[in-house]
């Protein structure tokens, strides 16, 4: 599965690196989404694969072996939500950049200067 | 967008969203939930009521607005540090009291508890802020 | 703690200095000159002391670690030097106090003098050779500031910044050649290097140090080719060019060489260097001296030329020539500060300062017209003056010159004729010739105008009729300072029938048949310089500067485009090579393809999550591509959930439903997507997107199948519940063991929609 996975971040990466060399401005943002979730499954594929062993303890004292780990997901948690933030921020810069140069291309913005 | 199907759904949703979300919160120390997706949850309840009627009107229905709410998140979470300073410790070390040792209720409460809801609330306001600035566009 | 405190509370009157000329009105130039003035008695009252031999050194900390102090480090050359600084700066206080009382910003006029009086008496007195070079570099500043005072002039600007941009190179250099000069020595205390000379001589870092000082001094002391800003810094206010451009300023590359003189002299390249450098700029600066009709500018090119003459003294080191540099340093000032202070004064009563424009001024101010004449006899070397002790010295060093001692005496004997037919020219040409028509009549300039010419012509007189009991003490230290090995010679007016007085009665001969013959002589030197020497200098300097400009307007347009696609690419496509490289490098990844651990299930997710990745980058709809990017979201919740990621699935699920709603607002707003790129930049992005995204897989397989020694998620399984009594340990971690980075993030998320909600509702307004 590993092989599997490893391919489909590739895959994520290329498609995020893609959008993101693109002038739309608009398809940078799908770009900076790609790069989000390319990133979140990077990390939680490299914290190792578990399946069915979700982090939570069970019994008074619990017992860690075998279970998934925690401290990927834990920050993948975070990044998601930061996530969320950054993106919503950009649409709206992507926004009021439509509303006052009426235009999406990226280009415009340096030589509009 | 006036959907009646929505409309009903959505009034009769939102206060069950808002428990749910509350449960979420509280169960998410020791099973799946948590401050983040409570306060997801709690803001996506306001967000479909928004959705079916307007910002205007949510905001008329809520008693409290986004950005209060986000700037009461922060100071929760904050003041949920302090705790551990007075006691001597490095600032946001967990502090926890037990009510009822030993006993069939026995109940620990601590500063990560509070620093939780603190999250909670910062979540949901940022998300209630983001989605009504844009929506009323 | 005396040097340093004096200093200190010099740099606070000069700050203080703008905001309070407004209380003290008129009377504000002798007020501020009452502590130069303090100064310049109390390294007087050293002078018993200094002449037992005593050094007198202080030290305060700066930065130890590194070897640098406030140190300072007075022996004889210093308290010589404090003595013309302090006491010129005095009477230029004095001067300025009223010669500025008609222009607007007087304080801060004199707090750029006080300020540069401060640097400058800093780098006299350093014993620290990075506290040197501070004050070395507020001396080009505090001189920017000045020669640029009448800012709304273009011009005035333009020499301003050239001084500054020359003197900054300069000063860059000589940092380096400190630098480089303290390594061999591990210290950069002035005493210590001193003492013990022969360190950086037998240490190969001599040459690049010495050069690098040399350039340094060079720039300052305006040495042929860096000579032009002299000249072109005569915009300045005549306050400024009195004491700037005559006795300090350009004197602190002759006095750093002096200074150094010990350390770095007595070699070939030393002594090269420096007399070829010193003879070419004593000539050039005097002959083109000749044909200039600006007082100013006259006296400029022969400040020029008299700095060639010191950094010749200097680089040819015998005892002479060391008694002859310092002699000839004290005379100058004196000298120069004096003709430059009068001809303010002439401008100001004239009108003008261009000599063919002024005349018979002797009838309107008869006491001005004996002073400069004065300061004139001392420049052409004429006895009693001190100038004459120090071109007999001069000549005495050139016959006894070790090397080339004829080229030396040649060129030596033309600049002493050439300075005193200019002696003559300006005193009979201004104060006797013929009238002009003057707008207004002139009149005597006002006592605190002639005062500092005055007492500098006086101690000029005093010192050369008394040589022997006034001038050997203020001098004798000095060149045993910066020449150990030699003694001090006897100063005596009278020296007897020699070569030298030859030397001398045939300089005033031919510099008077010059000044008989002008009228046909000048011309035919003008035509010789316009023929010859049309390359102005400063124009070469600003047509370099402009091309400089020009480069790295190019290469900063090369460089910083604008266009964000192409720094990405350049990010993307380095850093992937450079991690290619490591991967190359790296051991071979061992990679057991086993299909058994496929579930279908995920295989089809994977498959359905790469089709939408494809549909969304390729999809003409922005819905589309919108849909995609659910599916590509919900795809990903389910290997959450597949490999035990559960509050990660369902924060997924939530986050992707409301980004996709976000998104769904924003578009509505937004124009239908349009192609702006080009087939051949699809091509190419194709390639760096394809390059980046196996880099990637091959670093995930790379991590998946490599494991960590003791990953620090073990001691998070064991304290979650121990000690945070959690059971949710990805809750724990997030609310409990990083709490602060939780706290921190969230503070992010809502600066985020602040700022998204400041975007939207102001917009409004």
């Amino acid at each position: 599965m590993l092989f599997l996975l490893a391919i489909l971040v590739g895959v994520l990466y290329g498609a995020a690196v893609y959008l993101l060399l693109r002038r739309n401005i608009f398809k940078l943002i799908l770009g900076l989404i790609f790069l989000g979730h390319a990133t979140n499954l990077l990390l939680f594929v490299a914290g190792g694969l578990t399946s069915g062993r979700p982090a939570f303890l069970r019994g008074l004292q619990g017992e860690a072996a075998g279970m998934s780990d925690p401290l990927p997901q834990a920050l993948i948690l975070t990044a998601i939500v930061i996530g969320l933030g950054v993106t919503a921020f950009a649409l709206t810069l992507v926004y009021r950049f439509y509303k006052v140069t009426k235009t999406v291309d990226f280009d415009q913005l340096s030589e509009n200067e | 967008m006036e959907s009646i199907i929505l409309q009903i759904a959505a009034r009769h949703m939102r206060p069950l969203l808002i428990v749910l979300s509350l449960v979420v919160l509280y169960r998410g120390h020791n099973e799946p939930g948590g401050g983040f997706i409570g306060g997801l949850m709690f803001g996506a309840a306001y967000i479909l009521y928004a959705m079916a009627f307007g910002v205007a009107k949510t905001q008329k229905s809520t008693f409290f607005n986004p950005i209060n709410l986000t700037a009461l998140g922060l100071l929760v979470a904050l003041i949920s540090g302090i705790p551990a300073l007075m006691l001597g410790d490095i600032f946001m070390t967990g502090e926890w009291v037990t009510f009822f040792k030993d006993s069939a209720f026995e109940l620990k409460l601590g500063t990560p508890l509070i620093f939780d809801v603190g999250v909670y609330f910062a979540v949901a306001g940022m998300l209630m802020l983001v989605m009504f600035s844009l929506m009323e566009e | 703690m005396t040097t340093g405190l004096f200093l200190l509370v010099l740099l606070l009157i000069a700050v203080i200095a703008p905001f309070t000329r407004k209380y003290l009105k008129n009377q504000a130039g002798w007020t501020y000159a009452i502590w130069p003035f303090a100064g310049f008695i109390y390294y007087l009252s050293l002078l018993p002391a200094i002449n037992q031999g005593a050094v007198l050194t202080e030290s305060f900390e700066w930065i130890p670690a590194l070897g640098i102090n406030f140190s300072f480090y007075v022996d004889g050359f210093s308290m010589l030097f404090s003595l013309l600084v302090l006491g010129i700066g005095t009477f230029i206080l004095v001067y300025a106090g009223y010669y500025m009382r008609p222009y607007p910003m007087k304080g801060r006029f004199l707090g750029y003098l006080l300020l540069f009086m401060t640097a400058m008496q800093g780098i006299v007195v350093s014993g620290n050779l990075i506290t040197m070079f501070v004050f070395w570099e507020l001396t080009s500043i505090s001189s920017y500031l000045l020669i640029g005072y009448y800012h709304e002039k273009p011009e005035a600007r333009a020499s301003a910044l050239q001084a500054l941009l020359i003197t900054g190179f300069g000063g860059l250099a000589l940092l380096g050649g400190f630098v480089l000069l303290a390594i061999p020595y591990g210290s950069y205390e002035l005493s210590y290097i001193l003492a013990s000379p022969d360190i950086i001589k037998n240490s190969n870092l001599y040459l690049p140090a010495f050069i690098l000082i040399a350039i340094g001094a060079f720039t300052k002391s305006a040495q042929f080719p860096f000579h032009f800003w002299l000249p072109g810094a005569m915009t300045a206010p005549s306050p400024v060019s009195a004491f700037l451009h005559s006795a300090t300023m350009v004197k602190a590359g002759v006095f750093l060489l002096a200074r150094l003189n010990p350390v770095l002299g007595g070699t070939e390249i030393w002594s090269y260097t420096l007399t070829i450098f010193g003879v070419t700029t004593m000539f050039v600066g005097a002959w083109i001296s000749v044909t200039q009709t600006d007082l100013k500018k006259i006296l400029a090119y022969t400040t020029v030329s008299a700095l060639g003459t010191l950094v010749l003294l200097i680089g040819t080191g015998t005892e002479y020539a060391i008694n002859a540099a310092i002699i000839f340093l004290l005379v100058h000032a004196l000298y120069k500060g004096t003709l430059f202070m009068m001809a303010g004064n002439i401008e100001k009563k004239t009108g003008t300062r261009d000599i063919r424009e002024l005349g018979g001024l002797f009838k309107y101010m008869p006491f001005a017209a004996i002073v400069m004449s004065m300061a004139l006899v001392s420049m052409a070397g004429v006895p009693p003056m001190l100038g004459f002790l120090g071109k007999e010295l001069i000549y005495e060093a050139s016959v006894a010159a070790p090397r080339a001692y004829w080229f030396i005496l040649s060129l030596g004997f033309m600049t002493n004729v050439i300075l005193v037919f200019l002696s003559l020219r300006l005193a009979i040409d201004i104060f006797w010739g013929k009238e002009p028509a003057y707008a207004k009549k002139p009149a005597e300039p006002a006592l605190p105008l002639v005062l500092g010419p005055f007492f500098l012509v006086l101690a000029s007189f005093v010192l050369g009729l008394f040589p022997h009991a006034m001038a050997n003490p203020l001098t004798s230290k000095a060149i045993t300072a910066i020449s150990p090995m030699h003694d001090a010679i006897v100063l005596k007016l009278w020296h007897g029938f020699n070569l030298v007085l030859a030397l001398s009665a045939l300089t005033l001969l031919s510099g008077y048949l010059i000044f008989r013959s002008r009228h046909t002589l000048l011309p035919s030197i003008d035509n010789v310089n316009i023929r010859y020497f049309r390359r102005e200098f400063t124009r070469v300097f600003f047509n370099l500067l402009d091309g400089f400009l020009v480069f790295t307007k190019l290469t900063t347009k090369t460089l910083q485009h604008g266009y964000h696609r192409f720094y990405l690419m350049t990010l993307f496509v380095v850093a992937s090579v450079l991690v290619w490289v490591m991967i190359w490098r790296a051991d071979p990844i061992m990679l057991e393809l086993n299909f058994s651990d496929m579930p279908l299930n995920l295989v089809a997710v994977v498959a359905l999550i790469i089709a939408a990745t494809f549909s969304a980058v390729v999809s003409n709809s922005r819905v589309v591509a919108l849909i995609s990017m659910g599916v590509i979201g919900f795809g990903i919740t389910i290997i959450f959930i597949a490999y035990s990621g559960v509050d990660l699935a369902i924060t997924m699920i939530m986050v992707e439903t409301l980004l996709v709603i976000l998104a769904m607002t924003v578009v509505y707003h937004l124009p239908k997507y349009q192609n702006f790129s080009s087939t051949g930049a699809r091509m190419r992005d194709t390639l760096v997107a394809t390059l980046v995204g196996a880099f990637f897989m091959v670093l995930v397989l790379q991590a998946g199948t490599s494991s960590l020694e003791m990953p620090i998620s073990e001691y998070f399984k064991e304290a979650s519940y121990s000690l945070a009594y959690g059971r949710n340990i990805v809750n724990v971690i997030l609310v409990d063991f990083r709490a602060l980075d939780t706290l921190g993030e969230i503070t992010v998320i809502s600066i985020a929609a602040l700022g998204i909600y400041s975007m939207i509702k102001l917009s409004k307004k």
